[in-house]
């Protein structure tokens, strides 16, 4: 199959149990050249699991998965040669400056010492690190460290870069500057697979995604097709009134109003009227004077509560 | 305050047959990440590795053999220096492979952050034991310095102990990378010291000839590797290397290397789930 030349990553009835309990729960998922592709899911969904699997920190149980066509079982020194890893948590090494980190990480890789120089140097300077090259990584601010981290990965050139939540934990300006330098990598041709918990950060940079929960695949698809498909067009959220419960929300606000294809779904505290057009609706329903309103455009967001749960993932 | 404590997971899938070890000269780079760092503090780590010979020589060599006297026809200090030698190969190694590296397996992630590189869990590994071996050479050096100051030192076969010290540290190297795969915590490392290094700093004839010893405990002390390494380095400062000497050399390489497969086994258990 010529096709297959383009497939970066693919997995077939991918499982990884651990004892009884299945992380991964025979999944198939395929990454194409050039793509930014997402695994979104609530924490525990085996986003991570999967993340380990393909650098072989964790042992495949059931079924395939391929890097540029080569197994990560037993081909994993290969493998590991040619795809870029950005962790979840910061392994950078403490014990070594900035720029001796990048230099070191390319020792691993087999590159030579004047490649190391030349690579580690501009790598800093296109993730704004130059003038930190030789501070201890204690100076180093979450951000810095973040970027640092995918400078690392990027040492060997790989056509792919794998992220773990690239931007957890950090503040809005160090993510900013983070897509910005992960756009700026795909236009330059690296094929780009990360995990995520930020409906933003899916929406900003992925061309497609899959979201997980549980071990399994609900949907994949790109963000516009799966909000169009799973939330419509529009959302009208509705706060419950203080002792109002939900049966009696939707009582009174629906009545006998024709929902004319609007989805309703109720939390806690708050009632979502998912639609194609928010204004009809309005009209049609019975808000009262008392009740707080949100219209709003239906996002990522929306696909994903409806279809993981409103509940808390621990 | 109390040290964290680290899970030590069990990998749950039947394992195949024994996997031996798959090494390259890849393990290099790691043992060169740990010189890199260690070159941050080579001025700490030097003074301390000339210090404590120097210590030792001068409060038991000079000190305590005033009493002693001599030991087999030789002066004290020249009775127990050479197996000093090898004593401190083996806590130099020790530390290092055991608190340095656990450090790096878990506090810092080291070990995670290479995996994800060309280089095998295996060749982390070797690299670590490669450098505690280092350490250990290091260590020899300082001594025999120390000891030429002492005028211990008079023919060429001294030098020999220089390869006996590394061999030694590989041993011991991986012997503590066992005990640091399987450690929860710093704390676990008291064990070893207490129930394993202490007793072969004791027993294994440094500072006394084994012939001193009850037969059944001569039988055991012949099971301590560290008692090999002092019967070669001391026949070397002698002057008394014999043939029958290979024997030891052979009994430390064996147990090096079943050491070594071990302590391979013992990560990939522990790391690789």
């Amino acid at each position: 199959m010529k096709q297959n030349n383009d497939l970066i990553l693919n997995a077939t009835d991918l499982t990884k149990r651990f004892g009884d309990f299945t992380a991964v729960d025979s999944i198939s998922f395929s990454v194409r050249k050039g793509e930014c592709f997402g695994f979104l899911g609530p924490n525990g969904a085996g986003k991570t699991t999967i993340m380990r699997m393909i650098t072989n920190h964790l042992l495949v149980t059931e079924g395939t998965l391929s890097v540029l066509g080569m197994n990560v079982s037993t081909n994993a020194r290969k493998v590991k040669s040619r795809i870029g890893i950005v962790p979840q948590e910061n392994n950078l090494d403490m014990d070594l400056t900035v720029i001796d980190n990048l230099i070191i990480y390319s020792r691993y890789h087999g590159i030579g010492k004047r490649e190391a120089n030349i690579r580690s140097t501009q790598l800093l300077d296109f993730f704004q690190l130059a003038e930190h090259a030789q501070s201890p990584l204690m100076r180093l601010s979450g951000g810095m460290k973040r970027r640092l981290l995918i400078a690392r990965g990027l040492i060997n050139e790989p056509k792919v870069l794998i992220l773990d939540e690239p931007t957890t934990g950090l503040d809005p300006q160090a993510r900013h500057l983070i897509w910005q330098k992960l756009r700026a990598l795909q236009s330059q041709g690296t094929t780009l697979v990360l995990t995520t918990h930020y409906m933003e950060e899916a929406e900003q940079l992925c061309d497609r995604l899959v979201i997980m929960d549980h071990g399994k695949i609900l949907v994949e698809g790109s963000p516009v097709e799966l909000i169009k498909e799973h939330a419509g067009k529009e959302v009208l959220e509705i706060r419950l009134l203080e002792n109002e419960g939900r049966d009696d929300c939707i009582e009174s606000v629906i009545g006998d109003a024709g929902l004319d294809g609007a989805e309703v779904e109720c939390s806690t505290d708050t009632l979502y009227l998912y639609t194609e057009d928010a204004m009809a609706l309005l009209s049609r329903i019975n808000i009262g004077s008392e009740r707080s309103i949100l219209h709003r455009r239906a996002s990522l967001e929306d696909v994903f509560l409806r279809l993981t749960g409103r509940e808390l993932k621990e | 305050m109390s040290e964290p404590t680290y899970q030590v997971r069990q990998a749950t899938e039947p394992r195949g047959p024994i996997k031996w070890p798959d090494v390259t000269h890849r393990a290099v780079y790691v043992w060169f990440r740990d010189f890199k760092v260690w070159l941050t503090y080579y001025k700490a780590s030097l003074i301390g590795n000339l210090g404590e010979p120097l210590l030792y020589l001068l409060a038991m060599g000079l000190g305590l053999g005033k009493m002693v006297g001599t030991v087999n026809g030789i002066p004290y200090i020249a009775f127990l220096a050479p197996g000093l030698m090898c004593s401190a190969a083996m806590y130099t190694a020790t530390f290092e492979c055991t608190f340095g590296a656990f450090t790096r397996m878990t506090r810092q992630q080291t070990y995670d952050a290479i995996l994800a590189t060309p280089v095998s869990l295996d060749e982390i590994v070797l690299g670590e034991i490669l450098w505690g071996s280092t350490k250990s050479l290091f260590s020899g050096v300082a001594m025999l310095l120390v000891m030429s100051l002492f005028g211990l030192v008079k023919s060429f076969w001294a030098l020999l102990a220089l390869p006996l010290v590394i061999l030694v540290g590989l041993l011991f190297s991986s012997l503590s990378m066992i005990v640091t795969a399987k450690s929860q915590s710093y704390d676990f490392f008291s064990y070893y010291f207490t129930l394993g290094i202490a007793p072969m700093f004791l027993f294994s004839g440094i500072f006394f000839p084994i012939e001193n010893l009850p037969e059944w405990a001569q039988t055991m002390a012949w099971f301590l590797p560290l008692t090999h390494g002092v019967t070669v380095s001391r026949a070397l400062f002698t002057g008394t290397v014999s043939l029958g000497h290979l024997a030891d050399i052979l009994w430390l390489a064996v147990f090096f290397l079943i050491a070594f497969t071990f302590a391979v086994g013992a990560v990939r258990k522990r790391l690789i789930l």
